[in-house]
């Protein structure tokens, strides 16, 4: 019984960080339609900002709230200075849909290279803002600790907001505008550039704040070649996709029974099956529902 | 108020799709223009809203230069653009939609006006304003894309084939909506058409266009009694 409660906690709590990788593709699929691998490069970055401020600072929120301002800041320097000029330059043939995406793949390595470079093999690690140790009930301690409400509540928070921008703000209307049809966009007046280096801005700091509520979840330590944040992509991208890659409320969806699906296994087969558990998953949405399992009309909205 | 076209050339990489063509609509006119698949109808509309950029020459409408601009910048001049196909967003709902033309808008009192109009013109929206555009049927598409073209409160509204596979009956539906509305409304019209007849039955002007080159250039009433113009492009 407490297994199976224990296996449903530690489930959700990492899912809901890979719901917030995969709400950061998503935006950037959903405003540029491109695949941003480089995104877990900016969020390696971006938590590296928010360590520093913690060191000079000492205040886990000050930091979270400026490592997402800053990869915010990061993403939409990318989008403006670099795809934007990618895609003038490789608008057409059959380059144009695969140079964005080798393009992602290089900043990732680029990004990572330069952090090797600036912080060296110097240790950086955080420390949880609240305890991570589990919460009692009647003498059994839980999977679930105040640390991981803070994760899975800040997620929620995160969702439910960027959802109200998208669904009902003049922003949020050309945000979809511009990357359902950006010719019609245009033509209605929507400054569809400017608007897409938002959709990056938003997904930067979604990343960066996975960033920072997944390491101090983890062992807490941060590194230019970390493994974390590595497999944060690719669960984050897996969550995506079984969310339909177009819906907000799909990302999160998606991450939660990733999260579930791997705990699972984890805890009632063997911890060796886990990566393969998440790539088996993947491919089997894409061959079954290509469209993702949660992508459905009304989800494709939100 | 003229749109005044001067000497405007076109290229599609190697292929010249409008060749140095020159002609006015004057203010409060609705212009047809006509000519065969390929004759750079939509050619001749994209670059007058800044979708695609001229080779040669110049066009004008109210003292803005059109060449050389980008749609986004055009519409707040006045220039609105149905494009071809059904030119609205199907992942949006209708009143989305809608509202997308008068985002940049700061009178959002103006622009509920203009909705109310385009509403009452359009009943069939009015009923659906919060269902998603998918489940439109091709002729209440049409209507929603002219809708959105007219929220954007333009002076010069530029309109690609809305009679595009819309049935017979419709089409001369919606061409008196056009009418009536850019009437109402004072607008100048450049209306592309495939249907000949119906849309010079509607225009005060018309230009025929072939293979890039203007063929003829009338009163609408001229052009329909015009033999060769009959015998060409309107079938008997
Ligand atoms: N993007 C493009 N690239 C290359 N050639 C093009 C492009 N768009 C149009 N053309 C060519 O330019 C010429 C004019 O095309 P345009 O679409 O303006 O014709 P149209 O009069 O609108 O035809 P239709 O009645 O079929 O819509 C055609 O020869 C067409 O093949
Ligand atoms: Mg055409």
């Amino acid at each position: 019984m407490y297994k199976f409660l224990n296996t449903v906690l530690i489930g959700i709590t990492s899912g809901a960080i890979y719901s917030l990788m995969a709400l950061a593709l998503v935006l950037v699929w959903r405003s540029t339609r491109v695949v941003n691998f480089a995104q877990a490069g900016q969020a390696l970055l971006s938590t590296y900002i928010g360590y520093e401020v913690i060191q000079n600072f000492h205040s886990f929120w000050l930091a979270l709230a400026i490592a997402m301002v800053a990869g915010a800041a990061v993403a939409a320097l990318i989008d403006a200075i670099f795809m934007r000029t990618l895609f003038k330059r490789a608008a057409e043939g059959p380059i144009a849909g695969v140079a964005p995406i080798i393009a992602t793949l290089g900043l990732l390595g680029l990004i990572r290279a330069l952090l090797g470079l600036v912080v060296g093999g110097k240790e950086a690690s955080i420390r949880p803002p609240v305890s991570n140790i589990g919460f009692t009930i009647s003498g059994h301690t839980l999977a679930f600790s105040p640390l991981k409400l803070l994760i899975v509540a800040s997620v929620l928070f995160l969702m439910l907001v960027l959802s109200l921008i998208f669904q009902h703000t003049n922003v949020g209307l050309a945000l979809r505008a511009s990357a359902y049809a950006p010719e019609i966009a245009r033509l209605a007046g929507v400054k569809v550039d400017g608007i897409r280096t938002l959709g990056w801005a938003l997904a930067g700091a979604a990343g960066a704040a996975a960033g920072m509520l997944q390491t101090p979840d983890g062992n807490g330590a941060l590194s230019p070649d970390s493994l974390e944040f590595s497999l944060l992509l690719v669960f984050g991208f897996i969550a995506a996709v079984i969310g339909g890659l177009e819906s907000l409320v799909g990302a999160v969806l998606g991450g939660l029974l990733l999260g579930l699906v791997l705990a699972f296994v984890l805890i009632y087969i063997s911890g060796s099956l886990v990566f393969i558990t998440a790539f088996v998953l993947l491919i089997i949405v894409l061959l079954v529902k290509p469209g993702g399992l949660i992508g459905s009309r009304r989800g494709r909205r939100a | 108020m003229t749109l005044v076209v001067t000497d405007l050339t076109v290229d599609h990489g190697a292929i010249r799709a409008i060749n140095n063509i020159s002609f006015r609509v004057e203010e409060g006119q609705l212009a047809a223009v006509i000519g065969a698949n390929g004759a750079g109808k939509t050619t001749l509309l994209r670059t007058l809203s800044g979708l695609t950029h001229a080779t040669g020459g110049s066009a004008s409408w109210h003292g803005t230069e059109l060449l050389y601009s980008k749609p986004e910048k055009l519409v707040r001049r006045g220039v609105s653009h149905v494009s071809e196909g059904k030119s609205v967003i199907p992942e949006l709902t209708v009143k989305e939609n809608l509202h997308l033309g008068a985002l940049w808008r700061k009178n959002s009192d103006e622009a509920h006006a203009t909705q109310e109009m385009i509403l009452d013109t359009f009943p069939r929206l009015r009923d659906r304003l919060d269902q998603q555009a998918d489940i439109l049927s091709g002729g209440e598409r049409q209507m929603l894309a002219i809708g959105r073209a007219l929220m954007s409160k333009p002076s010069l509204l530029l309109l690609d084939e809305p009679s595009l596979g819309l049935a017979p009956l419709l089409v001369a539906q919606i061409f008196q909506s056009i009418r009536a509305l850019t009437s109402q409304m004072g607008l100048t019209v450049v209306l592309v058409e495939q249907n000949a007849m119906s849309a010079l039955k509607i225009a005060d002007m018309g230009i025929v266009l072939n293979r890039g080159r203007i063929a003829a250039s009338d009163s609408s009433v001229h052009l329909i009694a015009n033999p060769q113009v009959r015998a060409a492009y309107l079938g008997y």
